[in-house]
């Protein structure tokens, strides 16, 4: 325990001090899992919402098979994109493996059926609220989508940090297609499993701490938002 | 009251409807900028497939900036597996590999995959136990003894389980001991599947025998109760060979960087950096490519 103390005093003085081995790592994770959640949102959202308003041809499936994406097992992911990414698949000529690029494509697909399903959620609620109001406008669903993703913002901001969340804790994914090459797609998670592997418990155990802090500044700024946001619309 | 609920809601649809397809933009313009950061045709990097036992310890990071520096070319490395570091060689996914497993290294240079294989160092293997030595592997005449001490005693054992260099190593040394682990597996006998380190902050829990290399365990922080216990033998010789992967196969290889390196590696500056490298002032690797 003692061990522990003084290496998490020694991690936060890194950061604190601006260390910048440790401040490159930080800010790859950091760019690999907003720029997948941006990414992910911008497909998951609009998705998420169309099953949440429209009944499609075999509705009920789509939204098990949506619900059930959201467990995808980063390894699983990880080895797809692998094999899609590799020399001898099918993109390998794009020479994207072990790159930033190969690790946000991974986080892409592990964040956006979260994002999409639980979007589907929330605008299937709103939609049973304002359906009425729709039809007596002659509101088409695509007129009518956006209207209930901006009226949903608020709790969608905290779908988007769900996705983050995964996005940034997971290891397995980015350990495949990234290769935690030093100084190109080295992040935090795949510190953490390195220093485990070489037995540095403490160390490991204080850049999961700094991992974590990450994680809460993330949400404290999209709370911050949230907040500025509500008083705004409410005014 | 409802009907200015509802002229603010349309106002409202206008906006997000501005904001829906202004993310699509943003997203579609990620997305091409994602893509369009692929590495051109002419890398001025390697990607160096090698074991966890060359990183773990400190080599690489020690040794290759030196590479770097004189050449200019970076190496990226990705420490896996021997077995895996041969397979993504094999996918086209590495231009140089460094790994210790001979059989391994001849078959996939008879296969194509590979040329001009070449010994770069040794060091050997070890194998650590809890300090109270249940099997009493201590006073064992040679490994295989060791080893059937450990099955005698049904004593637990640690397996790294994973085709690395190791796992062959070992598997090895139980049939020349003739010993039939695969019955034992899941008894005393623990696959774990992972790598070197995962393999003895296993051991170190529960308290298992396991076979390592001497690199990781002399840089391994987490002994707890683990004490080196068997040394010395012949068998447990440990040879690292490095082998560039064939052009012929895979043309978009870095060809030229990776003639670099090896040549640099098996030549007097890299022989020299291998053998500089200490760890708390004890060497861990022991060069010996052949003179060229």
């Amino acid at each position: 325990m003692n061990e522990f103390s003084r290496e998490l005093a020694g991690a936060l003085r890194l950061v604190v001090t601006g260390d910048p081995q440790l401040w490159e790592v930080i800010a790859l994770s950091l760019r690999v899992s907003l720029t997948a959640v941006a990414i992910a949102a911008a497909i998951g959202l609009p998705l998420g919402a169309l099953v949440g308003v429209r009944r499609l041809p075999f509705h009920g499936a789509i939204v098990v098979i949506l619900n059930t994406l959201m467990g995808l097992p980063p390894v699983v992911v990880g080895l797809v994109v692998y094999l899609a990414l590799s020399a001898s698949g099918p993109l390998g000529p794009l020479g994207l493996l072990y790159t930033p690029t190969a690790m946000i494509i991974a986080q892409v697909l592990l964040v956006m059926p979260i994002i999409a399903a639980l979007t589907r959620q929330v605008v299937a609620d709103l939609n049973a609220e304002y359906e009425e109001q729709f039809r007596s406008f002659g509101l088409s669903v695509w007129r009518a989508i956006p209207a209930l993703l901006w009226d949903g913002r608020f709790t969608l901001l905290t779908v988007l940090m769900a996705g983050f969340g995964r996005a940034i804790a997971e290891v397995g994914a980015v350990l495949i297609v990234g290769g935690n090459i030093n100084h190109v797609t080295r992040v935090m998670t795949t510190t953490i499993a390195l220093e485990t592997s070489r037995g540095n418990l403490s160390l490991a155990l204080a850049l999961g701490c700094v991992l974590v802090l990450l994680a809460l500044a993330v949400n404290a700024a999209a709370a911050l938002v949230n907040h500025a946001g509500q008083r705004w619309a409410g005014a | 009251m409802r009907s200015s609920d509802k002229m603010a809601g349309m106002d409202r649809s206008i906006l997000a409807k501005r904001l829906f397809w202004l993310a699509g933009a943003m997203a579609t313009w990620a997305l091409v900028a994602a893509l369009s950061a692929a590495p051109a045709a002419a890398r001025d990097f390697i990607v160096l497939q090698s074991t966890t036992s060359t990183q773990n310890s400190g080599l690489l990071d020690a040794i290759l900036p030196i590479f770097t520096a004189r050449t200019g070319i970076e190496v990226r490395v990705v420490a896996v597996g021997t077995g895996q570091a041969l397979r993504n060689a094999r996918n086209g996914d590495g231009d140089v590999v460094l790994v210790h497993a001979r059989a391994a290294e001849d078959a996939f240079v008879a296969e194509g995959w590979g040329i001009d294989r070449r010994d770069v160092m040794y060091n050997d293997f070890v194998v650590v136990g809890p300090e109270a030595d249940p099997a009493g592997v201590k006073g064992a005449a040679d490994v295989l003894e060791a080893f059937r001490r450990i099955a005698r005693a049904r004593a637990a054992f640690a397996s790294r389980g994973d085709d690395s260099g190791t796992h062959k190593r070992e598997l090895a040394l139980w049939q020349a001991a003739g010993v039939d682990i695969a019955a034992e597996s899941g008894r005393w006998y623990l696959e774990t599947g992972s790598g070197m380190g995962a393999t003895l902050n296993l051991a170190a829990g529960v308290g298992a025998y396991t076979l390592t290399d001497r690199a990781t365990w002399l840089s391994f922080g987490n002994r707890r109760g683990l004490r080196l216990l068997f040394e010395g033998d012949p068998r447990l010789f440990n040879q690292y060979g490095v082998i560039r992967v064939n052009p012929a196969r895979h043309p978009h290889v870095n060809a030229e960087g990776a003639k670099a390196f090896v040549d640099w590696l098996t030549g007097p500056e890299g022989q020299a950096a291998i053998a500089a490298y200490r760890l708390n002032g004890v060497q861990l690797f022991f060069p010996n490519a052949a003179a060229r």
